[in-house]
């Protein structure tokens, strides 16, 4: 429950916490996350974890993530852990996980990759889980998750 | 097997009943009737020899083709999209065949379209006719796929023909022997693939003194481009080139291969031994491509 007392003491009534994110990766998780409403934000970056050295945390009053901001999330940071909070209590702890199909998140790095020719989705797989690597489902390239660019 | 665009796709099986196909089509215990079938070859990037293979293929069996070949007469030009122009031509034909500089751009022409679709070649990522009538050539000289030891020359970082037999290979308990310059070894992801499946293999400098115990010698050309320098190529070129000589005390059944065009990666004294198999090869291009056009068409 130590993780349930951390979330009170920053006091976020009702919203979303990106936990466990891979330190130095904050900036790109903000770049995925919709803020358009001016909600408050609170960022915290190289903290001590016991679960993975350092890391980065974001909390967000009032917000629910999309699937497709939480599938970009885990491409960035797939150890991060996401929580639903509900008048100061979790409601919902996940463990953020590659999903083996990557539907139109990538840019594929290929330049002569149709995606990059079309207008069309792109469309990956994962193929290796440690390191993660994943592979474009067109033109067969396989790259390391952190060479891939998002979509905006 | 709804269309042909990667070997990725294929299973042992599928390449198995392929090489079957073909095998009885060669021999004239299967005689595919495509009588009134058309075949629309759209050849983006020129491509002679794979056109010529193809448009034979079907032709051999009573079918017809119609041919784009360069996109200068089409509409491509006019600002169409890439989709309209293929849904358009599928209205006209019963198979697409293409090939493009585009990467994955078969795999997306047979998600646009009703036909099937056969992929004649996309950029630097697959070749899978070439892949199978190289698998059909060596099953057919071997009489079988499994625990050969192959040997493959030349430019093997960027010719896809190596990359694409080498993995169709590795289905099968097979053993390489590879032979490039440094800088145009086999590139690394296809050697993790190999080590992942168990495959053994080896990287050599030179052709000369390691070829006995091989069953196959797949030679490639090598670009003289390629190099840094005029000289660098020269340096070189020697340990790739192929000649009679060389082949005194290899296996008797070896055979040499080559995808074609060559150039002078093997030398013409070759061409008259027992080895020299190349040009039964490009041969073996039209009954495979029969095959695969017949399965495709729901002719066999």
């Amino acid at each position: 429950m130590e993780q349930v007392k951390q979330i009170k003491v920053n006091a976020i009534k009702n919203g979303t916490v990106i936990d466990h994110i891979t330190a130095g990766r904050v900036q790109k998780v903000l770049e995925i996350v919709n803020l358009d409403s001016p909600e408050t934000v609170m960022i915290g970056m190289n903290l001590h974890s016991n679960k993975i050295g350092k890391k980065d945390i974001i909390k967000i009053e009032n917000k629910v993530l999309s699937q497709d901001e939480v599938n970009s999330i885990a491409l960035i940071a797939p150890k991060a852990t996401l929580i639903i909070i509900k008048d100061f209590e979790v409601v919902s702890k996940d463990y953020l996980e590659l999903p083996e199909k990557i539907s139109n998140l990538i840019v594929c790095p290929n330049p002569k990759c149709i995606t990059n020719e079309e207008i069309i989705n792109s469309e990956f797989r994962l193929t290796e889980d440690t390191p993660p690597q994943v592979r474009c489902s067109y033109c067969e390239k396989k790259y390391p998750i952190e060479e891939v660019k998002i979509k905006k | 097997m709804k269309n042909l665009i990667s070997m990725r796709d294929l299973s042992k099986d599928e390449i198995l009943n392929l090489m079957d196909i073909a095998g009885k089509i060669e021999t004239g215990k299967i005689i595919p009737d495509l009588q009134r079938k058309l075949a629309a070859l759209l050849f983006f990037e020129p491509s002679t020899r794979t056109m010529f293979s193809f448009d034979t293929a079907m032709k051999r069996m009573n079918g017809d083709t119609i041919i784009m070949s360069g996109t200068k007469n089409t509409s491509a030009k006019k600002g169409e999209t890439f989709a309209d122009t293929l849904q358009t031509i599928a209205q006209y034909s019963d198979i697409i065949i293409m090939r493009s500089p585009i990467e994955g751009a078969a795999r997306y022409a047979s998600e646009v379209v009703d036909v099937p679709v056969v992929n004649a070649g996309d950029g630097a990522n697959q070749h899978p006719t070439q892949a199978l009538l190289d698998l059909y050539s060596i099953i057919k000289t071997q009489g079988t796929l499994e625990n050969l030891k192959i040997g493959l020359a030349g430019d093997l970082r960027f010719g896809r023909t190596v990359h694409s037999l080498a993995q169709a290979m590795a289905l099968f308990n097979v053993e390489f022997k590879f032979f490039s310059p440094s800088f145009l070894q086999m590139p690394q992801y296809i050697k993790d693939d190999l080590s992942t499946k168990n495959i053994k293999f080896e990287e050599l400098k030179d052709i000369e003194g390691n070829i006995d115990d091989l069953d196959i010698l797949y030679v490639t050309r090598i670009q003289k481009e390629r190099f840094a320098s005029p000289e660098d190529y020269e340096k070189v070129k020697g340990s790739y080139i192929l000649n009679k000589s060389m082949l005194d005390g290899v296996k008797t059944n070896m055979k040499v291969m080559h995808p074609l065009p060559r150039v002078d990666e093997i030398a013409t004294d070759v061409d008259d031994t027992e080895y020299a198999y190349y040009f039964p090869q490009a041969k073996n291009g039209v009954f495979t491509r029969q095959a695969i056009i017949s399965i495709l068409l729901g002719e066999v």
